[in-house]
């Protein structure tokens, strides 16, 4: 009689062989899997070793912490003069703006931070009040704070005074009436116009504060001043235009703005800064000036809203016409259909494109140094050509391109998380 | 009865036609602008009257008394003696071609080369190349441009140390210099050659594409078409006996004699174009090949391609059609960055005429609509020929 064998107990399970697991299989399978692959890791770490000595070398080991002028830092090391930066940092980062009003930007970019904050990541509360702040009222804050207030002539008589506080009472009432009437349109217009009488009002009393020059506006300042304000410019605008670019009904308003939006996309920047810089004054009546920041602040608005107009057709084009239909067989008219179904969804669909045109935006800012304007990079110019500090001009370039590649790094990472978040339904 | 009261229904208010409306709105508009315009027209006007200068395209003859680049880079032949701001115009316009179609080949060929190696299997290559492309994206250019000139190139030894690289080729702070080419007679030959290679080869290849549709017989186009391309000169080349010799350039006194000198303006704005354009290059590249689906891979396998032809047939055909079209738009960007020379001095078209010429003339509006008009140009051609390219390779769908 023969015996059958069972097995009753298994085998345990035995380890993966330890070619195969672990990191030594790691490194077998992505960094030597083929000789060509083994040849490229090595090529990489004969890199590594040439670069990353001597940059550390140059940023840490041998660079000069403290130091009065160049000749300090040349006798103290052979690496970067940090004490460079931090003797001239203010200038740096404000530029010639008055040291006893330092406060005064610092503390717009810090409310600045604490409004973004829920915005950005929604588990935080009130992020509906505070992106109503910031749209509404940082920006005459901000303008307030840092420019303090602005001579107008109105405002001296009370004549001019009765003027103003008449035609702000009459929009308000004009916006209220239309809105208990349910006329979305003449609502938002009368609202609007008392809106913009309040800013002016605002920043004509400046908070009280001291009034700044704005040629004193420099450094890291003007620069995010730019971007901002081109940013909060540009959006309303870029909007409107791309809403005129697709209004089919009205070939002429289509016209101007496909004219507008080409010729404007298709020339340089810098350019459209020399327009700004040498034919803007030409086209003002007499006595009307606008300062160098001015001229500049309105090139650069003009041409990102070019390129935000071109960013929100993309998303006007992404949403379904269906959606337009219906929003047409509900009654809606024009501008509840924008508000209310299109521009919500449009918008949403290009928040990470409007983010990176944002970072295309601050990186163009630099150009304002080629007129002359005291920002970020034109700060660092005048530090290596400056008699104390000749000839330092590795120092100035790296600390400012770690400026701009920490600020654009960190806006570009945030894009990316927001178009994760944002496409969770077309994954595969 | 029914009739009647579709007949007795009001009026609708014609405000509330949006046909009517369209029209009125579309009148506000052009009034406004109409106005706004002439308002700008007439201040200008005034402002230039009393300026005391006069609109105008007379400028553009007299004659510009600077000198718009350095003696050694002069293309067009400036001289200073007796030519106008419209040869100033024109020195500008093929400097800025110049550059921009050095930095398009350029940054197509790194763009390429850096995306592929972004969706490298090695993680070491693939951090290289994540490093190069965040690293130059995310700094502005005017910085980069300012960087390779003034802490590279000009940190760079004098004309008398020159860096010598075989003999051949000087590198100094001012410029490098590389040997010259000499055309001797008979060198028509070898053109005529490489034209007629040309030529044959575009023939050849339809020739094969028809002869592979009738009797799938397949021709090997590239290696016929490199030999009637590369092989036809080469040849032509030795037979007519090497009607080509080098202008070698050599150190003489302060300077070198002979050779091709390419100043260091020229050098960093390249470099800078280069590397700038070339990351956003690559991005677009990556893009364009993780767009392909995996699945059509997979298909070819299935029909039994091997992985070479699968690149050629399937991938590369469906993922140039993603690629393309961004990448003219960074090609486009690339034309107009190169305008950012005016910081380091390269003569092209925005430094030269929009920067000096307008300042010795005071012409702002004519000289800044011609510059504009250029680019405008440029820029137009290069849509026209995305828009031709677009139709070309669009998806044909039901």
């Amino acid at each position: 009689m023969s015996k059958a064998f069972v097995r009753t107990e298994f085998h345990p399970d035995l380890p993966p062989p330890a070619s195969e697991s672990g990191p030594i299989a790691w490194l077998r399978h992505n960094l030597f899997s083929t000789w060509y692959n083994s040849l490229a890791t090595f090529f990489v770490l004969y890199l590594a070793w040439l670069v990353i000595p001597p940059v550390l070398d140059w940023a840490l080991f041998s660079a000069v912490w403290e130091a009065n002028n160049y000749k300090e830092c040349k006798a103290g090391g052979t690496g970067a003069c940090w004490g460079m930066i931090d003797k001239r940092f203010d200038l740096f980062m404000y530029g010639f703006y008055k040291a006893e009003d330092h406060w005064r930007p610092n503390l717009a970019i810090i409310v600045f931070i604490i409004a973004m904050l829920p915005v950005l990541f929604d588990k935080l509360p009130g992020r509906r009040m505070c992106a109503m702040f910031l749209i509404l009222g940082y920006p005459a804050f901000t303008v307030a704070l840092i420019r303090g207030p602005i001579e107008m002539s109105s405002f001296n008589s009370t004549m001019g005074i009765a003027l103003w506080v008449v035609a702000f009472v009459a929009a308000a009432y004009w916006g209220h009436h239309n809105a208990k009437k349910f006329n979305a349109v003449q609502s938002g217009i009368g609202y609007a116009i008392a809106y913009i009488i309040l800013f002016i009002v605002f920043i004509a009393w400046g908070m009280g504060l001291t009034p700044t020059e704005t040629d004193t506006y420099g450094g890291l300042m003007l620069t995010v001043m730019l971007a901002g304000v081109g940013i909060a410019v540009a959006l309303p605008l870029g909007i409107l235009l791309a809403l005129g670019r697709r209004a089919n009904s009205m070939p002429i308003v289509q016209m101007l703005c496909i004219g507008f939006i080409e010729i404007v996309r298709s020339v340089p920047l810098i350019s459209v800064l020399f327009m700004a810089q040498f034919m803007l004054p030409l086209f003002m009546p007499e006595g009307i000036k606008f300062d160098n920041v001015m001229r500049a602040l309105v090139g650069f608005s003009l041409f990102a809203a070019a390129y935000m107009a071109e960013v929100v057709r993309g998303g006007l084009q992404a949403i379904p016409k269906g959606q337009f239909e219906a929003a047409d067989s509900l009654g809606l008219n024009f501008y509840l259909n924008m508000r209310l179904i299109v521009l919500p969804q449009a918008l949403k669909i290009v928040i990470p494109g409007i983010v990176s045109t944002f970072i295309g935006l601050f990186k163009d800012t630099s150009l304002v140094s080629i007129i002359a304007l005291a920002d970020l990079l034109l700060v660092a110019k005048q530090s290596y050509t400056d008699s104390n500090w000749l000839g330092l001009e590795h120092t100035a370039y790296v600390f400012i391109a770690i400026i701009y590649f920490c600020i654009c790094f960190s806006m570009s990472r945030y894009s990316m998380y927001l178009e994760q978040k944002l496409h969770t339904g077309h994954k595969r | 009865m029914t009739i009647e009261t579709v007949d007795t229904q009001p009026k609708p208010n014609l405000l509330n036609d949006p046909k009517v409306r369209a029209v009125i709105a579309q009148i506000v508009v052009v009034v406004l602008f109409v106005s706004f315009v002439s308002y700008i027209v007439s201040n200008t006007a005034v402002n230039l009257e009393k300026l005391g200068i006069k609109a105008g395209f007379e400028f553009l003859g007299l004659q510009a008394g600077f000198m718009p680049t350095s003696p050694n880079f002069n293309l067009t032949g400036f001289d200073v003696s007796k030519d106008t701001h419209l040869d100033v115009f024109y020195l500008g316009l093929v400097n800025t071609i110049l550059v921009s179609v050095l930095g398009i080949i350029a940054a197509t060929i790194v763009g390429f080369f850096f995306g592929v190696l972004r969706l490298s299997s090695n993680p070491l290559l693939r951090f290289v190349a994540a490093a190069y492309i965040e690293g130059t994206r995310n700094i502005p250019l005017l910085l980069q441009i300012l960087v390779w000139y003034f802490a590279v190139l000009l940190a760079l030894p004098g004309v008398k140390q020159s860096i010598n690289i075989g003999d051949m080729f000087f590198l100094n702070l001012r410029y490098l210099v590389i040997p010259a080419p000499i055309f001797e007679d008979g060198f028509g030959y070898v053109v005529t050659a490489i034209i007629v290679g040309i030529v044959a080869t575009v023939f050849m290849v339809r020739w094969a594409r028809k002869r592979q549709e009738k009797t799938g017989e397949q021709f090997p186009v590239v290696l016929a078409g490199l030999g009637l391309i590369i092989g036809l000169p080469v040849v032509t080349l030795f037979a007519v006996g090497v009607p080509l010799s080098w202008d070698i350039p050599a150190l003489k006194g302060f300077n070198f004699q002979g050779g091709v000198q390419v100043i260091s303006q020229l050098t960093a704005l390249f470099l800078a174009l280069t590397f700038y354009t070339g990351a956003f290059i690559a991005e677009n590249v990556r893009a364009g090949i993780l767009a392909v689906s995996h699945g059509q891979t997979e298909a070819s396998y299935a029909l039994g391609l091997r992985p070479n032809r699968t690149m050629s047939l399937i991938v590369i055909p469906q993922a140039l059609r993603v690629i393309i079209p961004p990448v003219t738009s960074q090609y486009l960007n690339l034309a107009k960055n190169s305008s950012l020379a005016i910081a380091i001095g390269y003569p092209e078209l925005v430094n030269v005429f929009m920067g000096i010429s307008l300042n010795q003339t005071g012409k702002a509006i004519e000289i800044i609509g011609m510059t504009m008009g250029v680019y405008l140009t440029i820029s137009l051609l290069i849509s026209m020929f995305m828009n031709w390219y677009n139709k070309r390779v669009a998806l044909v769908e039901r």
